[in-house]
């Protein structure tokens, strides 16, 4: 459904995107993960036909961005980082003028604009100014905007950014809604809980490039080994390590954590010190993404 | 075409639904020349003179009308550059609209306001003494001539809108509106200024309207009006490629 091949874009001596692939399969949820200023935005932006590559080509849709971006922009939603509503206009308002500027009639969009409201649950706001709107339901009704034309696709850039857990709670239930009806969605964020609730796959995007790229699982995978995490008096957690090599002991927050390949050895080499607490678990995203994007520091 | 007039037409709606949502800022908006009246023609009207002789309102009154529409500027403004900076702009250029709807739009709606504001204006003229001699064509013709200035003024603020992106900036556009404003033919005569501030004066685009309308209007004062048409023209000629050029940059 999105097709990207060897995409560039230099603002002045900074490369924002440095030869990016990405295929995104129809239907599915995926995840574009990154670090401010890893590309992230300038790749949405090209794809929305907002912005020109350098180089490269684009499909959306089975549209090339460059060549048919009225064709891109029929199929496409764009909810960006910005709530991008009139502010002075009611939610319906809205809606309903976004509506005919995709050339629904009148009637037809008043019809959208109401079931819009109900699905995110902004019917109850009445005639009220959007500027006095919670940042949540701004964002829900940003997403309403986006999706008037029930898009093919829909690029979400960032869409909590800035919101209270309350705020993101309701984007993720709208996302996954959408995601449910079979919207194809490609969803930005530097919140990696966010790509792991949210994503089927996920891209990590690092100076402009790919660096890495599969399911949230596969992610977590690559860096293979589970983690030990041992809680206890920093005393007796020094002399588990002795057990497990050169780890330092975290003594503010009485807890070590090592990276273990055999699980069972591991748990009762701990379990025969007098501890308070064993877990073991799957490498979390983050530590994924901390090794991922300094392995791309340091290539 | 056809999407292009019915875009604009969305859009004009919009900013009429904007005047409706906010009556406070339309009565301010179009009260703020009405108190400049005031002002010039009863605090300071009394040590005015005008040259050639004539009453001082009839003079002040047609610059008040110029001046009116080149504060324009400043709505036109603070509308581009509010609509970019929350990327409500970006959202416009996603959708399947026509891009000239969105001009379209902002040309039609700034041009319905400056006439409202025009309205009042010429009634608060009536209401303190100032009177077209010409006929009604001629108080037309001048009319036309007014928002013809609008016009070409809405390009520089939608151009300035573009450049800067900031509605934050909007007192920076009022600080040299002023005073191009001040120098100009709309509140005294050039021939009354120091030489090289009177030939400024005299050149300034808002002269060529304000004089114009007056000889329309029939009120103390010259002016050519060939002047009032060629300087906006000219004005049109150069910020309207420069905001095309700025509009294709927002692709970069």
């Amino acid at each position: 459904m999105i097709e990207a091949n060897d995409l560039r874009k230099r603002y002045g001596s900074n490369a924002a995107l440095d030869g990016l692939d990405l295929s995104v399969a129809a239907g599915s949820v995926h995840g574009l993960l990154g670090p401010n200023g890893a590309g992230k935005t300038t790749l949405v932006r090209i794809l929305a036909t907002l912005a020109r590559a350098d180089h490269g080509t684009a499909t959306v849709a089975g549209f090339d961005v460059a060549r048919q971006p009225d064709r891109v922009r029929q199929a496409i939603g764009l909810v960006g980082q910005h709530a991008a509503v009139d502010e002075v206009l009611s939610a319906g308002q809205n809606l309903v003028m976004f509506g005919r500027l995709c050339h629904l009639t009148t009637a037809h969009a008043r019809a959208r604009a109401k079931e819009l409201l109900d699905q995110f649950g902004l019917a109850d706001t009445g005639g009220k100014a959007v500027q006095h709107f919670s940042g949540g339901m701004r964002r829900r009704l940003d997403l309403a905007a986006g999706m008037l034309l029930a898009p093919r696709v829909l690029f979400l850039d960032e869409p909590t950014t800035g919101l209270d857990p309350r705020g993101r709670a309701e984007v993720w239930a709208a996302v996954r809604g959408l995601a449910a009806q079979g919207t194809t969605v490609l969803l930005t964020t530097q919140y990696l809980d966010e790509a792991d609730q949210l994503a089927d796959r996920i891209s990590v995007i690092h100076h402009g490039r790919v660096v890495a790229d599969g399911t949230p699982d596969e992610l977590k995978s690559r860096l293979g080994d589970d983690r030990l995490e041992i809680r206890g008096d920093p005393d007796v957690l020094e002399g588990v390590m002795a057990a497990f090599g050169p780890v330092t002991v975290d003594r503010d927050e009485r807890k070590v954590t090592v990276s273990v390949r055999d699980r069972m050895a591991a748990l009762s080499a701990a379990m025969r010190y007098d501890v308070e607490d064993v877990t073991l678990r799957r490498p979390t995203l983050d530590e994924v993404f901390l090794n991922l994007t300094e392995e791309g520091v340091t290539a | 075409m056809k999407w292009a007039l019915h875009d604009g037409w969305v859009m004009t709606h919009r900013e009429l639904a904007h005047l409706a949502r906010q009556p406070a800022a339309l009565i301010l908006t179009l009260l703020f020349p009405v108190l400049l009246v005031v002002m010039f023609a009863f605090v300071l009207g009394g040590g005015m003179t005008v040259e050639g002789g004539g009453d001082y309102r009839e003079y002040l009154l047609p610059g008040m009308f110029a001046m009116t529409m080149m504060f324009g500027v400043e709505s036109t403004f603070q509308a581009i550059a509010t609509d970019l900076n929350r990327g409500v702009t970006d959202r416009f250029r996603s959708l399947p609209m026509s891009p000239a709807g969105q001009v379209l739009g902002r040309n039609l709606a700034d041009l319905i306001t400056s006439a409202l504001g025009l309205l009042v204006m010429v009634g608060c003229g009536l209401a303190v003494g100032w009177r077209w001699h010409n006929g009604l064509a001629g108080a037309l013709a001048a009319v036309g001539l007014l928002l013809l200035l609008r016009f070409a003024v809405l390009w520089i603020g939608v151009y300035l809108g573009l450049l800067s992106r900031n509605p934050n900036l909007l007192m920076a556009v009022q600080i040299l509106v002023w005073p191009i404003a001040f120098l100009s033919s709309a509140l005294a005569s050039p021939a009354d200024m120091p030489s090289w501030l009177g030939a400024l004066s005299a050149w300034n685009p808002l002269s060529a309207t304000a004089d114009a309308t007056r000889a329309l209007f029939g009120n103390p004062g010259e002016g050519q009006i060939w002047k009032a048409v060629a300087w906006p023209l000219v004005l049109v000629a150069v910020f309207f490629p420069l905001s095309i050029r700025q509009y294709r940059r927002l692709s970069r």
